[in-house]
């Protein structure tokens, strides 16, 4: 645990030296890969430790991005908007989980897909605070250059992305991590054992939410404008899976490690494939799921035996 | 008078609305896998029906005749080939496999067809049926008539048939059926098949009423998800009780609380019945 704990921090280091390149298409895979990589850690408290197929994430990201970006709109100086962001998508899960988590299977999975619909359709129609369909623009930093901008928003995301990170170590180690893994194996038992399942799942969904709200809030400032199909895509819910799942699931290095392959892959993708990418990426699930289903450290080389 | 009308309207729906969850249903009850791909194949059908009737001018009631065993084929081969390796593997990767799919098969759409709304319009029209207060569309009643007797085709199938009756005792308890000399392999690639024959089969209804493109699938697999939980799992009973009142609901909350709000009513009502009411509106134990 300790070893994945430190790759995780050097894979952080690693891409904290992005800015040196002073080029704003390195800083802004950067930024994305961050944001991914919160994505990612956000789900594993729910997905990877807790063991619920969530796919919330979408609804966390859009609804932080639309909190940050209402917030910013009336005024709020954009680092307050993120923290409001997160906030509000914390209370939101709170509120969420205690309905939503006394479900199990596939009832919660669908379920907890939904969710980004039915906010998407309520953004939708709050026209007068939203923009509904049009969108809504967000005030641009008043920086120098571009590749300050760039910078201010790298460095963001990686402070978000090292706070997120550093929860997730804690939570491993703490009682709620170990509560969890119990409910991940079986709930039932822990529950009679004395493990207080619905507080525990209903703190590891907010954690997933907290971070991911916030995330959408800097992606917000980020883009500078939003519209409801593209913060609520269903694809952040699905990608965060992806992720966790090319990394390893349940563990500190996996989620990062995967959103970094995961964003290599995309953009390889995006490049050559731009018609057909997410059919790519549909591809791209169905094999790994197929094959790889506890990700690319589950890959042995032949001469190392049988794979396990 | 109005409500009469809104009831008709309603019920006109939810018959198609039952069509569309009947396969699904089954799907998710005997192989215990959500089919992301359901929505999609029911575009798919509403496609080839489009295309049939602008391009050949076949009438898109027939051209089901030929969807049916096309999409049937289609999904023996998916899960004979694809579905099948992951029959028994946590929710998540299941999900995620049909979600892939889900996301090639719409792209491939795309290509092939555009991101375009398209609906098929009978020329000449069928007409207008008024029957005292209520007016109805000829066309639309037809479709649901239509949609509701595959619905009941496909239970008398499970009801009477050989092969229905495998499905069911396998939905039941697989090992037992296993024991019993069902072949079960043979029976999860049926019982898919048919979940598909069953979406392919209601494209072309549903292109006759709603403007359909290639990323319509999320919102009928939206509604048939939510059927199924009303109607309780796996069973065609319960999938056309859930049907039909999803679409009296629907039209009833367009009028009380504006059409915008639709996924919220459905999904409000998805997790007040979940939490209250579990095993669906009938009371059937549910297959987890």
């Amino acid at each position: 645990m300790k070893r994945s704990a430190l790759l995780g921090l050097a894979l952080l280091g690693l891409v904290a030296l992005l800015p040196l390149s002073g080029d704003a298409y390195w800083l802004r895979l950067g930024t994305t890969m961050l944001m991914y990589g919160v994505l990612a850690m956000s789900w594993n408290f729910i997905g990877g430790m807790a063991g619920y197929p969530s796919f919330a994430s979408a609804a966390f990201f859009g609804l932080g991005a639309y909190a940050g970006a209402v917030a910013q709109k009336f005024g709020v100086p954009a680092l307050l908007a993120w923290g409001l962001a997160g906030a509000a998508a914390l209370v939101f899960a709170a509120l969420l989980g205690v309905a939503l988590l006394r479900l199990r299977g596939h009832y919660f999975a669908i379920a907890s897909l939904v969710v980004a619909e039915v906010l998407r359709e309520l953004v939708n129609a709050a026209t007068e605070l939203t923009g509904g369909g049009m969108g809504l623009n967000l005030p641009i930093p008043q920086m120098t250059s571009v590749i300050a901008q760039a910078n201010f928003f790298f460095y963001a995301m990686l402070a978000l992305a090292s706070i997120t990170f550093m929860a997730m170590l804690l939570a491993m180690h703490s009682r709620l991590g170990f509560g969890l893994r119990c409910i991940q194996q079986n709930e039932s038992a822990a529950d009679m054992l004395g493990v207080n399942t619905t507080l525990y799942k209903v703190a590891a969904f907010m954690l997933s939410a907290v971070f991911a709200g916030a995330a959408g809030a800097i992606y917000a400032s980020w883009v500078h404008y939003i519209e409801p199909p593209d913060v609520f895509d269903v694809l952040y819910s699905v990608k965060a899976i992806v992720m966790v799942l090319l990394g390893g699931a349940g563990s500190v290095f996996g989620p990062l490690f995967g959103a970094a392959i995961f964003l290599a892959l995309e953009e390889l993708v995006w490049r050559n494939y731009l018609q057909v990418h997410t059919g790519v990426l549909g591809l791209l699930i169905v094999l790994l799921v197929l094959f790889l289903p506890k990700g690319v450290f589950s890959l042995r080389w032949p001469w190392h035996g049988k794979k396990t | 008078m109005l409500s009469l009308q809104i009831l008709a309207n309603g019920l006109v729906l939810g018959g198609l609305y039952a069509c569309i969850a009947a396969g699904f249903s089954l799907v998710w009850g005997v192989l215990n896998i959500i089919n992301i791909l359901h929505g999609s194949f029911i575009v798919l059908g509403g496609y080839l029906a489009y295309f049939a009737y602008v391009k050949a001018g076949v009438h898109p009631f027939l051209s089901i005749l030929v969807a049916a065993p096309l999409f049937f084929a289609i999904g023996y081969l998916l899960q004979r080939t694809v579905i099948n390796r992951m029959i028994a593997a946590p929710v998540l990767l299941t999900l995620s496999l049909t979600f892939g799919l889900d996301l090639m098969l719409a792209n491939g759409m795309i290509v092939a067809f555009t991101a375009d709304f398209k609906k098929l319009t009978l020329d000449p029209p069928l007409g207008l049926l008024s029957l005292g207060p209520i007016v109805m569309p000829v066309d639309r009643l037809y479709a649901m008539l239509f949609a509701l007797g595959l619905t009941v085709l496909l239970y008398v199938l499970l009801a009477r048939s050989r092969v229905g009756r495998a499905i069911v005792a396998v939905r039941m308890d697989r090992e037992a059926a296993a024991l019993m000399g069902v072949n079960v392999k043979r029976v999860y690639a049926v019982t898919f098949g048919l979940g598909t024959l069953m979406a392919g089969a209601a494209g072309p209804l549903l292109v006759m009423i709603f403007p359909i493109s290639p990323l319509s699938g999320p919102a009928f697999l939206g509604k048939a998800f939510v059927i199924c939980v009303l109607g309780g799992l796996g069973s065609v009973p319960g999938a056309m009780i859930g049907g039909l009142a999803l679409g009296v609901v629907e039209s009833f909350g367009a009028l009380w609380f504006g059409p915008e709000h639709a996924v919220t009513l459905s999904f409000t009502l998805l997790i007040l019945v979940l939490l209250f009411r579990p095993t669906g509106l009938l009371g059937r134990k549910g297959y987890e």
